[in-house]
């Protein structure tokens, strides 16, 4: 299989087409822009929290298939999860996609991602979301 | 000209990489071996500092800058005291903003740019009109590609104290009528700021012609190395002008609490300049003289003449984006179906096709084609007809493979 192939699949192309809680979020806790400033990709994530957990998660913006699917993704798993599990999930992909670990079995379906940590010019899309994430959980224990 | 596949060979890192298609000279050019082995010869042989030592070596390595100064104006059809060596088109950019635009603007002034313009010629003047109170004002482009002449006249006021254009887009590849505009511009007493980051590296370039006060280049584009660049100022406005960067080199006399400035060029090259880069621009020079810039313009233009032709009849899921005619250069910035850049350029990646994507540090000319990027191949005097086919073949597999998600 290329890496094409590998990277390109069903998984990352239907959240890209179809991205899972996009759009606006009424009453959001936090919300936080992230953007890649070299290419032109830009997200919002927007959370809803109740007692350090993440009771709403969407996010809006636009970029390529990999940021896209990777914030789509992202938002499915980190929902009703505590800010420092989502933070550690957060641990989990880096490690996946900049650093090439094997895939931690906490991420699901994100694995179809970890043919990013070959492509290196990728993995700031890939990380995009999470960084927003990571900024946002910042916000929150500060606010 | 010389066939494209024939310059090849002057190019060691083709032979390097002989499976790679390089599509992107607009970023950054590939380096001949002569551009390589004066870098290394200037090293081995001739470094020393310049201007300063009473010694053998000092004045071979002045003799050597100096000729790269004289070979740059050659190139530029201009005198060698106005060729002041910068690192690149945005530090040429940045000197005249900060020796010109933040002491001389004020506010009501108004500074004129194009929608089509690098973020190298924005930026800097944003800095302008924030310090200055002065009104930053853009010439439309059209759904063309070419810039809206139609509104010269309105946007042309009395106030306009400057007129900043790029010579040739980064993005849409369109040469804009300069002379024209620098007319215009100076019968409103306007200063014409050129940037031909784009356009030095791939056409004939007569500074004097274009009726412009300033020219500025980017070696690394035209086959020198990076970190040796040109800016090119009408003497007599040079000499008007204050330094940018104070410090050695630049100076006539230096007492405690102030002192003098040298003459131009020297007034704006403070401290030890990119000697070896420099020198080795100039050979870069000599080497696309010796090739011819009309030559190298043809070839482009054929190029791109080609992969449109090609891409119209064979890709309609393929959007091109810039002026169809002879005022455009080999540069073809497009999408593919309703794919993101990013993708579509990994795509090509694992074809072995080097293009860029993203906004080519154009973001207002990508907000006005309604995009957030869009990928780009670029051509140069070493790229030929078959990497233009196999770009094409590579650029039908992407779509073959995103078939379902177009």
């Amino acid at each position: 299989m290329s890496l094409l192939e590998e990277l390109y699949r069903e998984t990352i192309l239907s959240h890209y087409k179809s991205p899972k809680n996009f759009g606006p979020l009424a009453d959001a806790s936090v919300s936080i822009k992230g953007d890649n400033p070299s290419c032109g990709d830009q997200l919002e994530l927007l959370l809803k929290l109740n007692g350090g957990r993440i009771t709403e998660v969407r996010f809006q913006g636009h970029g390529c298939a990999i940021s896209i699917a990777s914030a789509s993704m992202m938002t499915e798993l980190v929902k009703n999860k505590t800010l420092d599990q989502a933070l550690e999930l957060t641990r989990q992909f880096k490690a996946m996609v900049v650093d090439g670990a094997e895939p931690a079995p906490e991420l699901g379906d994100l694995k179809a991602l970890a043919g990013v940590s070959k492509l290196h010019a990728r993995t700031k899309c890939a990380t995009l979301a999470w960084n927003t994430l990571e900024e946002a959980a910042k916000e929150a224990g500060t606010s | 000209m010389t066939s494209a596949y024939l310059i090849r060979a002057d190019f060691p890192l083709f032979a390097a990489r002989p499976e790679l298609v390089y599509l992107d000279s607009t970023a950054t050019s590939q380096k001949p071996r002569v551009v390589i082995e004066a870098l290394e010869h200037y090293y081995r042989e001739i470094n020393a500092n310049v201007h300063r030592g009473a010694y053998d070596l000092s004045v071979q390595a002045t003799l050597a800058y100096e000729e790269a100064r004289r070979k740059m104006a050659r190139f530029l059809g201009a005198d060698e005291r106005e060729i002041i060596f910068v690192r690149n088109t945005t530090e040429a950019l940045n000197l005249l903003v900060y020796a010109w635009g933040l002491r001389v603007l004020k506010a009501g002034d108004e500074i004129l740019l194009t929608e089509m313009e690098h973020h190298a010629n924005l930026v800097p003047w944003h800095l302008v009109a924030v310090h200055t109170g002065a009104k930053i004002k853009a010439i439309p482009v059209r759904g063309d590609g070419r810039l809206d002449l139609d509104s010269l006249d309105r946007l042309l006021t009395d106030r306009v104290r400057v007129v900043s254009l790029t010579h040739m887009s980064n993005v849409l590849g369109t040469v804009n009528p300069v002379a024209q505009i620098a007319k215009a511009a100076k019968e409103k007493g306007a200063l014409v700021i050129v940037d031909g980051a784009q356009s030095a590296p791939h056409m004939p370039v007569d500074v004097t012609g274009l009726g412009a006060d300033f020219f500025a280049l980017s070696g690394h584009k035209m086959c020198g190395p990076t970190g040796a660049g040109v800016l090119w100022g009408r003497y007599e406005m040079l000499e008007k002008m204050q330094p940018f960067l104070g410090g050695g080199e630049m100076i006539n006399e230096v007492y405690l609490e102030r002192s003098s400035y040298a003459k131009p060029p020297q007034r704006f090259e403070a401290g030890t300049p990119a000697i070896a880069e420099a020198v080795a621009l100039g050979v870069a020079a000599e080497y696309l003289m010796g090739i011819g810039m009309q030559n190298i313009w043809q070839h482009d233009r054929s190029l791109v003449d080609y992969a449109l032709a090609r891409l119209d009849e064979e890709l309609p899921e393929v959007k091109t984006f810039g002026p169809r005619g002879p005022d455009r250069g080999g540069v073809i910035a497009f999408t593919l179906g309703g794919l993101h850049a990013h993708d579509v350029a990994t795509a090509l990646d694992q074809h072995g096709i080097a293009v860029r994507a993203g906004h080519h540090c154009a973001q207002p000319l990508h907000r006005k084609l309604g995009l957030a990027a869009t990928a780009r191949a670029s051509f140069y005097l070493y790229t030929t007809r078959d990497e233009v086919d196999r770009f094409i073949e590579a650029l039908k597999k992407v779509r073959e493979f995103f078939k379902d998600w177009l």
